[in-house]
């Protein structure tokens, strides 16, 4: 009996997996802002003052993605339209500068990088470190290895020590109190070996910027080879990320 | 479907600390519920405010002032239920508390930052007994915590949780800027309970704003909720499948919660429901042409779900590992005052939707509970909470079949108020207490995930056990780091 309730089970799974990764635009997600070169209103700051993370400078208007939490805010305050999230889930960056979205901006892209495809292109062992996650981006982690996303098939895979890993992928805006728990990870880990920041917290703080719990020296000596915005970020926008910096498919 | 209770600061009964503590165990003696126990310091002094809830359901607010140095006689040994916020109450302002057994701080927040380390966890000395320390990095991708079990032999003697890891600083932050501009902020205190502290701290605002809010958009939040709710818990679900090498179970849950978070997003642009929710309005729509998308999802949820929960539930391993594990008896539960689903299972009645307000009035949700109290009775709870949810809103977007985004700018706070906010959320009840100054300005912001409460049940409920049977345990509760932290 137990075995047909499992094979009805089986069926209803049907298959799962995005046969390819880099096509889908999730529909309804807030993704890759875009802003347009229709002028601003003499003196208008509305965008910039509805932001809860300070991600906005104005003359010329920019965006740090790196602290954008893709609230929309900023959409819904610009009385000229010249913001626009699109459900491109294609943000990261592999420099930090390069997060700034521009007005009619190219696209941001991660350049496939020829050490990292030699080293790690068909073997990438990573270790996580929540440091004040509030559990968003832990759990778009997690769904990077589920029936759906399935990044095990290119050979990329969480560990449980920081001894079989070549990547910290760190989130949240990193706690005091877990400052020395993030460098005895990293300490573990063998070189070669590089950092991930997933998600605006991550990045820049986020929201928690400045906050009294946080404690971001950790990144005075060490900087991410990948910067992944959202808050949390899509799966597939790591999944860009990390397929690009390696050079994968 | 939000309680909200709101007074007048002058109009809280302020009573000398004897009264006041004879006060609070009078009223459990006539079967009230703690809510709240928190404290504002100014200069010497320390103002203690206490939320219970009485028998009938109403919220009654007391308060004391009592001097830092003086304090006033612990409560805890009479009524264990308010160890967490007498704990929390001598961290956060240093009041002294007489004869309290176990002041151990919550969070290592402030000047204590630097002790953490230093902690001197429970001993239990004997031939037999050995000690286990657990992260507070973890094997997994999982929010950091530290674990201590004494355990003789194979079996857990006792269990000490400490916590602290995540802490940020919500409750500063929270009171710095407009009080009205903090949804982004609210939303990241428990990223998985994004809707629920969202709308308590929105129903707060809404209450000192003086807002009235439509029934289109209680029935948008409400929603949301229960979509964050049914996602929560088939993650969970996944979680324990997983943890029992039940991996059909892990992988099937685990698709479905794409379905219901997909769900989410499609109708305010987060996977989270961030936005969802916001003062005075909502980041909720659903266009005419969405809703036969949205139907389709529920429908598969429903359909799968069914035969999956079936395997679950009657699978021999399932039953093998999950049954008589991690038991905590509803006299326990009573009296740690554990919340929501937790308490649900171990035969609490305790749910806020039960009050049938709001988009509940019209059409009431079922509550289930269990009586057995231990893993498999917690994932029962889930999938019965999870079907009601998804017959519930099947025939609210039936009868509510389209519905718009709507922002409308809160106007100011009213000055001197208290008042305290409660939703619901997929662990249990989320307090927020909201206290304004003369001039409307917020003097004081409590922020209170069902975590601060259930975290103490896991660690009484994982006595006896095996150690190897600790991941199924936390699983099965689920709880929050960050919502506990702050």
């Amino acid at each position: 009996m137990s075995l047909f309730k499992s094979l009805r089970v089986r069926a209803s799974q049907g298959t799962q997996y995005i046969a390819d990764v880099r096509t889908p635009r999730p529909a309804g997600f807030r993704g890759r802002p875009v802003i347009s070169t229709e002028p601003c209103a003499d003196g208008c700051s509305a965008c910039r003052d509805v932001c809860p993370t300070r991600a906005i400078q104005l003359e010329p208007l920019r965006l740090d993605l790196g602290r954008c939490i893709l609230c929309e805010a900023c959409v819904d305050a610009c009385p000229a339209g010249k913001i626009a999230l699109t459900p491109d889930p294609r943000m990261a960056t592999a420099e930090r500068q390069h997060l700034i979205v521009r007005e009619g901006g190219d696209e941001l892209a991660v350049r496939a990088s020829v050490a990292f495809s030699r080293i790690f292109g068909r073997s990438l062992k990573m270790r996580q470190v929540s440091a004040g996650g509030c559990n968003g981006c832990e759990l778009e982690l997690n769904a990077l290895g589920n029936v759906n996303f399935d990044l095990q098939r290119y050979g990329i895979e969480w560990v449980a020590s920081p001894r079989h890993a070549d990547a910290l992928v760190l989130s949240g805006p990193l706690t005091s109190h877990m400052r020395q728990a993030v460098q005895l990870a990293w300490d573990a880990m063998p070189d070669p070996r590089f950092v991930v920041a997933f998600g605006a917290c991550a990045i820049s703080g986020g929201l928690y910027d400045g906050a009294a719990g946080v404690d971001r020296s950790f990144l005075d000596g060490v900087a991410p080879a990948l910067y992944v915005p959202g808050c949390p970020p899509h799966p597939l926008t790591f999944v860009h990320a990390i397929l690009d910096l390696l050079g994968v498919a | 479907m939000s309680l909200v209770h709101r007074i007048a600061v002058d109009a809280i009964p302020s009573l000398e600390v004897r009264a006041w503590r004879d006060e609070l165990l009078a009223s459990r003696a006539a079967g009230a519920r703690a809510i709240t126990l928190y404290g504002k310091r100014h200069a010497d002094t320390v103002t203690i405010t206490a939320v219970l809830q009485a028998a009938g359901g109403s919220l009654e607010v007391s308060r004391t002032t009592v001097t830092v140095a003086h304090g006033y006689h612990e409560l805890t040994s009479a009524w264990p239920a308010l160890h967490c916020f007498e704990r929390e109450l001598h961290e956060q302002t240093g009041v002294r508390i007489a004869g309290h057994p176990w002041l151990k701080p919550i969070r290592f927040e402030g000047q204590r930052q630097a002790a953490m380390d230093d902690y001197p966890f429970y001993k239990i000395e004997g031939k037999e007994v050995h000690e286990v320390a657990v992260g507070p990095i973890h094997a997994g991708v999982i929010e950091p915590g530290s674990f201590r079990f004494m355990c003789a032999g194979e079996q857990v003697h006792h269990l000490e949780i400490h916590l602290g890891y995540q802490h940020r600083g919500v409750e500063a932050l929270l009171l710095e800027g407009d009080p009205r501009h903090h949804a982004s902020l609210v939303e990241t205190i428990a990223g998985d309970t994004s809707v629920a502290h969202t709308w308590a701290y929105s129903a707060a605002l809404e209450s000192l704003a003086g807002c009235t809010i439509e029934l289109p958009i209680e029935v948008a939040r409400t929603v949301a909720l229960e979509l964050e709710r049914i996602a929560m818990h088939l993650a969970s679900l996944a979680g324990m499948a997983g943890d029992i090498g039940f991996l059909q179970g892990a992988s099937t849950y685990g698709r479905l919660r794409t379905t219901a978070i997909n769900t989410l997003m499609r109708l305010c642009g987060s996977r989270f429901g961030r936005t969802a929710v916001r003062p005075g309005g909502n980041g909720m729509q659903l266009p005419a042409d969405l809703l036969p998308e949205i139907q389709a999802s529920l429908d598969l949820l429903r359909t799968d779900l069914a035969l999956i929960d079936e395997r679950f539930l009657t699978s021999r391993t399932v039953q093998h590992r999950l049954r008589d594990t991690g038991v905590l008896s509803t006299a326990q539960a009573l009296e740690l005052g554990l919340v929501g689903m937790a308490a649900r299972a171990s035969g609490v009645h305790l749910d806020l939707r039960a009050l049938a307000t709001g988009a509940f009035a019209a059409l009431p949700i079922e509550i289930s509970t269990q009586s057995t109290g231990d893993c498999f009775a917690r994932a029962q709870i889930r999938i019965a909470e999870i079907e009601a949810s998804l017959g519930w809103l099947w025939t609210t977007v039936g009868q509510h079949p389209a519905w718009q985004r709507t922002r409308a700018p809160l106007p100011a706070l009213a000055p001197s108020q208290l008042v305290i906010a409660m939703i619901e959320g997929w662990r249990g009840e989320v307090v927020h207490c909201l206290e304004t100054g003369a001039a409307g300005e917020l003097v004081h912001y409590k922020v209170q995930d069902p975590s601060l409460r259930n975290w103490m049940g896991l660690a009484i409920a994982v006595r006896g056990n095996e150690i190897s049977d600790f991941p199924i345990c936390n699983k099965s509760f689920d709880l929050s780091y960050c919502g506990h932290d702050l």
